[in-house]
C-alpha cells in the first residue's frame, strides 16, 4: 500500500479533525436545540419547534467523538455499486452508535481490523477516519467507529 | 358499514424470478382478479398501479402502463410510490375514489422484475440521494438495516438463531401448498444454520430473496357488490399509511442516523406499532380480534418484531408467542398463513397487494391448504423505505 498518496474526504464537509479528534460535522437547532446528521441547513424538523423554519435556526454542530453500540453487523458481500468495493473483497462490520449528549444513533464502518465478533451492544467506540477506497491518485476516507475511548479524553 | 369498500376480486401471477417485463405480470394477474371478480375491463372506472424506481421508466407510470396493456378505455388512473407501501398506497387511492361516491368500481395492480442480488440505488453519480450515499459511504445494502435489528433484538429481548430459524421452517411450512410462492418445500432449522452469513447474524435463509411477481385487486362500492349478488363480500375497513411522529429513534433505511430524542420525547408507538394501531382504531377493532396477520418479513427476526408492533404480545414476549407455536398454522394467530415474504421474496409493488389478496382467500375459506379455520378479520403490515408503511384490516 502506498504511503504517498493524498488523502482525501470522500464526501466534503461530513467530518473533520477538530483538536486532534475526528468529529461527525451536523447541524444544530439554536431554538429546540435538535442536533441533526447529516446536516441539515433547511428547516428544523421538530414540529413543536417555534423556530422561524426558514434555516436561519440552524448552525453548525460537531457530534459527539464517542458513544456506545446500539447494534452492529457486518457485510460478508462485496456491496453493489456504488459501494467502491476492494479486490479482492474484505468483509468489514458496521456499528450503529448511540450518541448519549445528542439522543441519537449514528452508522458507520468499524474500522478493518475488528471483525464483529469483537463488537458487543453497549460496548464503548469512538469516531476515527478510516480509509474507504482508493484509486491511483489518492485514498478516500470516511468515518470509522473504533472500540474504546482514551481515558484522558473523558470530560 | 359506509366507510367499508369490497374486495370484488384478487388476483396473482406467481412469484419467481425469469426477468420479463414487469408488465406481463401485472397484466396476469389484473385479468385474473377481473375474471374473479366478475368484472369486465371496460367496467373499470379508476386504475391505481403500485410504482417502483427500479424497473425503469414504465414503473414510474405503473397505472398507465398497466391500463395501456389492458387496452386504453378512458378509465381514470393514478401511480402510486412508497417503497414497500406501494401496493397499499395504491389500494388507498382507490378506495378513497369509490368512498367518496367518484367511482363504484377500481382496479389496483402492482409488478415487479427485480434484480438479482442486493437491491441497489437508481444508477449515476447521486450525492444528494441518501439511498445512493448509504452504499456509497458504508456499502449498507438491506440486510445490514435488518442484521442490525436482529441483533439489537438478541441483545434487548434474547432472542437466538434458533428462534430466527424457527421462523422460517414455520413460514416455509406455510407456503407448501401456496401455488402462487417461489419457494415450496419445508426448510429445516439445520438448512437455515448451514447458509451462509450474510450480514451477522442474519443467514441467507433469514433473509427474503428479490422475485418476479404480480397482484391485483378489484374493490367496489358496497353497493356495486350487491348489483353483482355479491352480498357479503371480504371488505377492507381500515387502511393506514401513516408517516412517523418525530421524534423517528429507530434506524431505518436508508437512513444514517435516527432523529435525536433531545428536545422532544420519543412517540408512545415507535413507527412500526403506529401503522398498524392507525388501521385498528379506522376499523374498529384490536389485536385480540385479529384472526390471522400478513407480516413483512424481510427477515426471520423482523417477524418477531412486528408480532410486539401489531399488538399480539408485549415488547419481549415475540419468543415466547412464536415457540408457544401461536403463530403457526393450527395456532391462535397464524402469521404469513402464505408463507411470507420467507417464500415469496420481495416483489416490492405488488407486495402489499399480494398481503390482501392472501387476507381475501383466508377470510373467504378458500386458501387450500394453509386456510385459517373460520377466519374473520385479517391484517397485512408492511413497512418500506424513506418513511414509508401501511396496514390494511379486511373483514368478513
Amino acid at each position: 500500500m502506498s504511503t504517498t498518496k493524498q488523502r482525501r474526504p470522500a464526501v466534503e464537509g461530513w467530518f473533520a479533525v477538530r483538536d486532534g479528534a475526528v468529529r461527525l460535522l451536523g447541524t444544530r437547532c439554536t431554538v429546540c436545540g435538535t442536533p441533526y446528521f447529516p446536516r441539515n441547513d433547511l428547516a428544523c424538523r421538530n414540529p413543536r419547534c417555534a423556530a422561524p423554519k426558514d434555516g436561519s435556526e440552524l448552525e453548525e454542530h460537531a457530534l459527539s467523538p464517542r458513544g456506545r453500540i446500539w447494534s452492529y453487523t457486518d457485510a460478508r458481500y462485496r456491496p453493489p455499486p456504488p459501494y467502491v468495493a476492494a479486490d479482492p473483497f474484505r468483509p468489514f462490520a458496521i456499528a450503529a452508535v448511540e450518541l448519549e449528549a445528542e439522543r441519537m444513533v449514528v452508522l458507520g464502518q468499524v474500522v478493518p481490523d475488528v471483525t464483529a465478533d469483537d463488537l458487543a451492544v453497549g460496548m464503548e467506540v469512538e469516531l476515527t477516519e478510516g480509509v474507504l477506497y482508493e484509486d491511483e491518485e489518492a485514498q478516500y476516507t470516511v468515518w470509522m467507529w473504533r472500540p474504546g475511548a482514551r481515558a484522558e479524553e473523558d470530560a | 358499514m359506509t366507510d367499508a369498500v369490497a374486495v370484488l376480486g384478487a388476483g396473482m401471477h406467481p412469484w419467481g424470478k425469469w426477468g420479463r417485463p414487469f408488465v406481463e405480470y401485472g397484466l396476469a394477474a389484473a385479468r385474473a382478479a377481473l375474471a374473479d371478480a366478475g368484472v369486465a375491463w371496460p367496467e373499470i372506472q379508476f386504475v391505481a398501479g403500485a410504482a417502483t424506481i427500479r424497473n425503469g421508466y414504465p414503473g414510474f407510470v405503473a397505472g398507465a402502463a398497466f391500463a395501456q396493456a389492458l387496452g386504453w378505455s378512458g378509465a381514470r388512473v393514478c401511480s402510486a410510490y412508497a417503497a414497500c407501501a406501494s401496493g397499499a398506497q395504491a389500494i388507498d387511492a382507490a378506495r378513497a375514489q369509490i368512498l367518496a361516491g367518484r367511482c363504484d368500481v377500481a382496479l389496483v395492480v402492482g409488478a415487479d422484475a427485480a434484480p438479482k442480488g442486493f437491491f441497489r440505488p437508481v444508477g449515476g453519480d447521486r450525492p444528494d440521494d441518501p439511498d445512493w450515499l448509504r452504499f456509497r459511504l458504508l456499502g449498507a445494502s438491506n440486510p445490514v438495516y435488518f442484521a442490525l435489528y436482529a441483533r439489537r433484538r438478541m441483545a434487548v429481548h434474547g432472542a437466538t438463531l434458533d428462534d430466527f430459524a424457527a421462523v422460517k421452517v414455520k413460514n416455509a411450512r406455510h407456503g407448501r401448498a401456496n401455488p402462487n410462492a417461489r419457494y415450496r418445500k419445508e426448510v429445516t432449522a439445520e438448512e437455515v444454520a448451514d447458509s451462509p452469513v450474510v450480514a451477522d447474524p442474519l443467514r441467507l435463509l433469514d433473509i427474503c430473496a428479490t422475485s418476479d411477481g404480480g397482484a391485483a385487486l378489484v374493490l367496489s362500492s358496497m353497493e356495486f357488490a350487491r348489483s353483482r349478488g355479491v352480498r357479503s363480500p371480504v371488505r377492507i375497513t381500515g387502511l393506514s399509511t401513516v408517516t412517523p411522529a418525530f421524534p423517528k429513534t429507530v434506524l431505518d433505511l436508508p437512513d444514517f442516523a435516527t432523529d435525536s430524542a433531545l428536545a422532544a420525547a420519543p412517540p408512545e408507538r415507535p413507527f412500526r406499532s403506529s401503522i398498524a394501531h392507525a388501521a385498528y382504531a379506522e376499523a374498529g377493532i384490536g389485536p385480540e380480534d385479529l384472526s390471522l396477520a400478513e407480516v413483512y418479513d424481510l427477515s426471520t427476526a423482523l417477524e418477531l418484531d412486528w408480532y410486539e408492533d401489531i399488538g399480539l404480545c408485549e415488547p419481549g414476549g415475540a419468543e415466547d408467542l412464536l415457540r408457544s407455536g401461536a403463530t403457526a398454522l393450527g395456532g391462535r394467530v397464524p402469521v404469513n398463513p402464505s408463507g411470507g415474504l420467507a417464500c415469496f421474496g420481495e416483489a416490492v409493488p405488488a407486495q402489499a397487494i399480494a398481503q390482501v389478496c392472501e387476507l381475501t382467500w383466508q377470510l373467504r375459506g378458500r386458501a387450500e391448504g394453509r386456510q385459517v379455520p373460520d377466519a374473520r378479520v385479517g391484517l397485512a403490515v408492511n413497512q418500506g423505505l424513506f418513511g414509508h408503511g401501511s396496514a390494511v384490516v379486511a373483514v368478513r
